[in-house]
C-alpha cells in the first residue's frame, strides 16, 4: 500500500474545546507526528466550511487518511466519513479522536493536562490511522414494515402516520384497549378538547386502516436478528403471532407515581391529578376547599427529574375546578411553576381567576393534617393552614417498570429512571444509537399530548426513511479468518454469539470462514483465536497493539 | 503505601461502543469532572480485548488498564461481555501470580445512562493507582519485562485460549459428555497450566540468545534449580529445547526452533 499521508484536523467547537484545551499546541503537535502531512484547526469542523476544508485538502494535500480531533465517532463519524467519500477517499480510512466529550468536557480546570491527554489521544489516532485499511460496505435489505410498541398517543399518531406512506404496521398495545394514559384523561389544553374524543377519532383511523394491524393485550415476547430484518414474536395470550419488521418504534410512553404513604395519600380526599381528572370525567367532583401539591415524589434524591407536565396540568384542572364551581378556592402549593412557552398564559389566566400559589421549600414540605393542610410559606415567611376538602396530589410520570426488559431485548440503553435514551439529545433526539429502532412519546421522557404528537410524527418520518430506501449500508466491521493460520479447530465456531463462524472442510483441510452476513462484528472470536488466525476489519490486533504503544512510549 | 510525589498514572481504557463509551460521552455531556489520566482506545465490544493486549500495555510501563462493558445482560452482541469477564479475571489473578498487583486491571460495567458513575469510576481507579505508585513499584524493570513477556507468550498459547475461552461454556453447559465441570476444579487446572505455560515461556526466553546452564536459568527467572530441571525434561521431550554442550560438569541447554 502507498505510504500513508495523514491530515489532521482539530475542532474548535466554538469554546467548547477552543475554550479549554490550547488547540493551536495541538495543531502544531499533530505537525510533528509521523506520516502527517497536514494540520489545521477548525472552527466547527462539521460545518460546511470545515467540511470544504477537509474534501479539499484530500484533494490538494493528496491525503490518504483524514482524523477529525472533536466530539464524539457516535454522533460524528457517518459525517466526517461522508466528506471523505464525496472527495474520493474511502470512508474508513477516516480515524476519529473524541477531544471533547472524553476530553475538554471533563477537564474543564486543567488545560494544561487536559491538552497533554488529547495530544495523547491525537497521537494515538495517527498510529491507528496509519495502519487503516479502505474496506467496503455491506448492504442489507429493509424489510418495508414495522413494529410501534404502545397503544398510546404517540404510537397511534405513529403507525398511522408510517400506514399511511404505504408500510406495514404492527401495533401492539399491552391493555385492552388502545389509547394509553389519554383513556383516563379529561379535558387537554388549551382547546378544552375532550380526551377521549381525540383517542376516539384515531382509534377509528386505525380501524379503518388496512396497513395497521392492532395486537392489544399483547406483549413484545422476543426480538431477534438486526436492523432490516428483525424476527418479531409478540405474545397475545396463549397464542404467539411471528413476524418480521424492518424497523421498531417504541412509543411505550410512561404511567403517573402512585404516591403511596405521603401526604396522607389514599385515593379519596388526598387523590392524584389523574384521579381528579377521573373524578371530573365522571362527574364525581365536589369540593369547595382544594389543595394542589406540586412536586410530589418529583425532584427529590432518587427521582432527581421535574416531570414537566404536572405544573400544566395542575393549572389546567384549577380552572376546570374554577368553572364547575366558581365558588371553589384553589391553593397551589409548588417549589417552582414550570409553565413554559405559550402555557405561561395558562399561568397568568390562573392568577386573574383568583388561584393561589403558595411557595414551599423542600426542606419544609407542606404536611396534610385532618381536614387541613400546613405549609410554610416561603415569602410570608409564616405557616399557613388550608383546610380542605380535597387534595391533589401533582407526581411525576415514571418509566413503565418493564421498559429495562424491552430495553434488553432490542440492545437500547435507558437512563437511571428508567426512560429510554436516544441516540443524541440534540442532534438525534427520536433515534437510538443502535440503527432501526426510534422512539416517541413518555417513554422517552413526560411528554404533553402535542410534544408526543410531534414526536410521533418525526420518528415515523425517521423511521420511514431505510424503509423507503428499501436497504441500508451496515459497517464491513467483520471478522475475517486467515486460510493459511486456521487449523480448523472450532473454538470460534463454539463462542461466536451469532453463529457467524462455521469450520467447514475443504481441500486443504477443516478451516473456519466468516458468515459476512450474519457477522456483527463484536471480535470475541478475533480475541480467543488460538491461532491468531481471525482478524476483525477496522479493529485489527496491529492497529489496537499500535496505540498501546504510542500511547506507552510518550511524544 | 503513600501517594508518590509528582506521580501522575498513565491510565489505559478500553470501551465498548454501546454501552460504557457512550457512559463516557454522557458524562462530557453532563459535564462531570474526572481525572485527566485516562486515554482511551473505542472497541465495538469488550469480548474484542484480547488478554495479551493488555499485558502489552503493561509491558509497556502503563500502570492502570480499565476494561468496561456493557452491564451483563445488555451487551449489544448477546453475550461478549461474558467472555470479557472470565477473560479479564483469569488476567487479573495470573497478574498476581507473576507478581503485578491486580488491582492494575479494573472491570467493570457502564451504561450508556451511566454519565456519573463512569466519572466516578475513572476518579476512584485513578486514585488507586495513585496510591499503589507505578508500575515499578511491584517489580524492578527487568524483571517486569520478563514476567509480563512470558505471561504474555502463555496466554497466546493453544490450550490457554481454550481453557479461558471454553470456561463460560463448560460452566454453562458442560463438556461433549453433558458434565457439568465443577468452576473451582476448572480454575484449579486452568491456572495450574498457566503457570506451566509461563514457567515454560521464562525459560525459553532465558535460552533465546544463548545456551545456558540449568542454574543460570535458575537465576534468571528467580525459579528453583530442580524446577527449572522438571521444566527443562519435559520441554527437551517435546522438542523445544536440547543440550548444546558442557561447562564443566552442567550440560547447557538452548532453544530449539521459533
Amino acid at each position: 500500500m502507498e505510504e500513508a499521508r495523514v491530515g489532521v484536523f482539530v475542532c474548535r467547537c466554538g469554546t467548547n474545546i477552543g475554550g479549554f484545551l490550547d488547540v493551536p499546541a495541538l495543531v502544531e503537535y499533530a505537525k510533528g507526528l509521523p506520516n502527517v502531512v497536514y494540520s489545521k484547526e477548525n472552527l466547527y469542523t462539521c460545518s460546511e466550511a470545515g467540511l470544504t476544508e477537509i474534501r479539499q485538502a484530500i484533494a490538494e494535500q493528496k491525503l490518504n487518511r483524514v482524523i477529525v480531533a472533536s466530539c464524539t465517532p457516535r454522533t460524528h463519524e457517518p459525517l466526517f466519513r461522508n466528506t471523505c467519500k464525496e472527495a474520493g477517499l474511502n470512508p474508513y480510512l477516516f480515524e476519529f479522536v473524541n477531544i471533547r466529550d472524553q476530553c475538554s468536557w471533563v477537564h474543564m480546570q486543567e488545560t494544561k493536562k487536559a491538552t497533554e491527554k488529547a495530544k495523547d489521544l491525537i497521537r494515538m489516532g495517527v498510529a491507528r490511522a496509519r495502519l487503516l485499511e479502505p474496506q467496503e460496505e455491506i448492504e442489507v435489505e429493509v424489510a418495508p414494515s414495522a413494529l410501534v410498541i404502545g397503544g398510546g398517543i404517540a404510537g397511534m399518531t405513529c403507525a398511522l402516520s408510517l400506514a399511511d406512506r404505504g408500510f406495514e404496521v404492527t401495533l401492539v398495545e399491552r391493555e385492552k384497549k388502545l389509547g394509553g394514559l389519554l383513556k383516563d384523561l379529561y379535558k387537554l389544553y388549551p382547546t378544552q378538547g375532550d380526551a377521549v374524543e381525540l383517542i376516539g377519532a384515531k382509534i377509528r383511523e386505525i380501524e379503518k386502516n388496512r396497513n395497521i394491524e392492532v395486537l392489544t393485550s399483547a406483549t413484545v415476547k422476543e426480538i431477534k436478528g438486526f436492523f432490516g430484518n428483525y424476527d418479531v414474536t409478540v405474545k397475545q395470550g396463549e397464542k404467539d403471532f411471528p413476524f418480521r419488521a424492518g424497523v421498531v418504534v417504541i412509543a411505550t410512553g410512561a404511567e403517573e407515581f402512585k404516591p403511596v404513604g405521603m401526604y396522607g395519600y389514599e385515593g379519596k380526599n388526598v387523590v392524584t391529578q389523574l384521579e381528579l381528572e377521573r373524578m371530573l370525567k365522571e362527574n364525581k367532583f365536589n369540593a369547595n376547599n382544594v389543595v394542589m401539591i406540586q412536586c410530589v415524589g418529583a425532584r427529590n434524591e432518587g427521582r432527581n427529574y421535574c416531570s414537566r407536565v404536572c405544573c400544566m396540568t395542575a393549572l389546567n384542572n384549577a380552572m376546570i375546578i374554577l368553572e364547575r364551581n366558581p365558588k371553589a378556592q384553589v391553593f397551589t402549593l409548588y417549589r417552582d411553576m414550570q409553565t413554559y412557552g405559550f402555557y405561561e398564559d395558562l399561568y397568568r389566566k390562573a392568577r386573574e381567576k383568583g388561584i393561589i400559589f403558595v411557595k414551599y421549600s423542600p426542606e419544609r414540605p407542606p404536611a396534610v393534617d385532618e381536614g387541613v393542610v400546613k405549609v410554610f410559606d416561603e415569602f410570608l415567611g409564616e405557616e399557613l393552614r388550608l383546610p380542605y376538602n380535597l387534595v391533589v396530589l401533582s407526581t411525576p410520570m415514571v418509566a413503565h417498570p418493564d421498559s429495562k426488559e424491552l430495553a434488553q431485548m432490542l440492545k437500547v440503553p435507558v437512563d437511571e429512571y428508567g426512560f429510554f435514551l436516544e441516540a443524541h439529545v440534540k442532534l438525534r433526539p427520536l433515534d437510538f444509537a443502535t440503527d432501526g429502532v426510534y422512539l416517541c412519546g413518555s417513554a422517552h421522557w413526560p411528554s404533553t399530548v402535542s410534544e408526543s404528537i410531534a414526536q410521533a410524527y418525526g420518528a415515523a418520518s425517521r423511521a420511514s426513511i431505510p424503509m423507503s430506501r428499501r436497504h441500508v449500508v451496515a459497517e464491513p466491521i467483520v471478522s475475517v479468518v486467515d486460510q493459511e493460520k486456521c487449523i480448523g479447530c472450532g473454538l470460534c465456531e463454539m463462542i461466536c454469539p451469532f453463529k457467524a463462524i462455521r469450520v467447514e472442510e475443504t481441500p486443504k483441510g477443516r478451516i473456519a470462514r466468516t458468515i459476512t452476513a450474519s457477522c456483527k462484528g463484536c471480535g470475541v472470536c478475533g480475541a480467543s483465536c488460538p491461532q491468531r488466525a481471525i482478524t476483525m476489519r477496522h479493529f485489527k490486533d496491529e492497529q489496537m497493539l499500535a496505540e498501546v504503544v504510542v500511547l506507552a512510549e510518550g511524544k | 503505601m503513600s501517594q508518590q510525589e509528582g506521580f501522575e498514572p498513565r491510565i489505559l481504557g478500553f470501551l465498548c461502543n454501546w454501552c460504557s463509551y457512550a457512559g463516557a460521552d454522557l458524562a462530557g455531556v453532563s459535564r462531570f469532572q474526572y481525572p485527566t489520566n485516562l486515554r482511551v482506545i473505542r472497541v465495538m465490544c469488550s469480548g474484542r480485548v484480547d488478554p495479551t493486549l493488555v499485558l502489552e500495555a503493561f509491558m509497556r510501563g502503563i500502570d492502570g488498564v480499565m476494561v468496561l462493558g456493557c452491564h451483563p445482560g445488555d451487551c449489544h452482541y448477546i453475550s461478549g461481555n461474558y467472555y470479557t469477564e472470565r477473560r479479564i479475571i483469569t488476567l487479573q489473578k495470573f497478574l498476581e501470580i507473576i507478581g503485578v498487583r491486580q488491582d492494575r486491571l479494573f472491570l467493570d460495567w457502564v451504561s450508556a445512562g451511566e454519565g456519573e458513575r463512569f466519572a466516578n469510576l475513572v476518579r476512584d481507579f485513578t486514585e488507586k493507582i495513585m496510591k499503589i505508585g507505578p508500575l515499578s513499584n511491584d517489580l524492578p524493570p527487568y524483571q517486569l519485562q520478563a514476567r509480563l513477556l512470558a505471561a504474555r507468550d502463555a496466554l497466546s498459547q493453544q490450550r490457554m485460549r481454550w481453557l479461558v475461552n471454553r470456561e463460560k461454556e463448560l460452566w454453562d453447559e458442560g463438556n461433549v459428555f453433558g458434565e457439568k465441570v465443577d468452576q473451582d476444579e476448572f480454575n484449579k487446572v486452568k491456572f495450574e497450566a498457566l503457570v506451566r505455560e509461563y514457567e515454560k515461556n521464562r525459560i525459553l526466553h532465558s535460552i533465546s540468545d544463548k545456551a545456558q546452564s540449568v542454574k543460570e536459568i535458575a537465576k534468571a527467572t528467580d525459579m528453583t534449580p530442580r524446577e527449572v530441571l522438571r521444566n527443562l525434561i519435559v520441554m527437551e521431550q517435546s522438542g523445544l529445547v536440547t543440550v548444546s554442550g558442557i561447562d564443566g560438569v552442567s550440560p547447557k541447554y538452548r532453544r530449539l526452533g521459533g
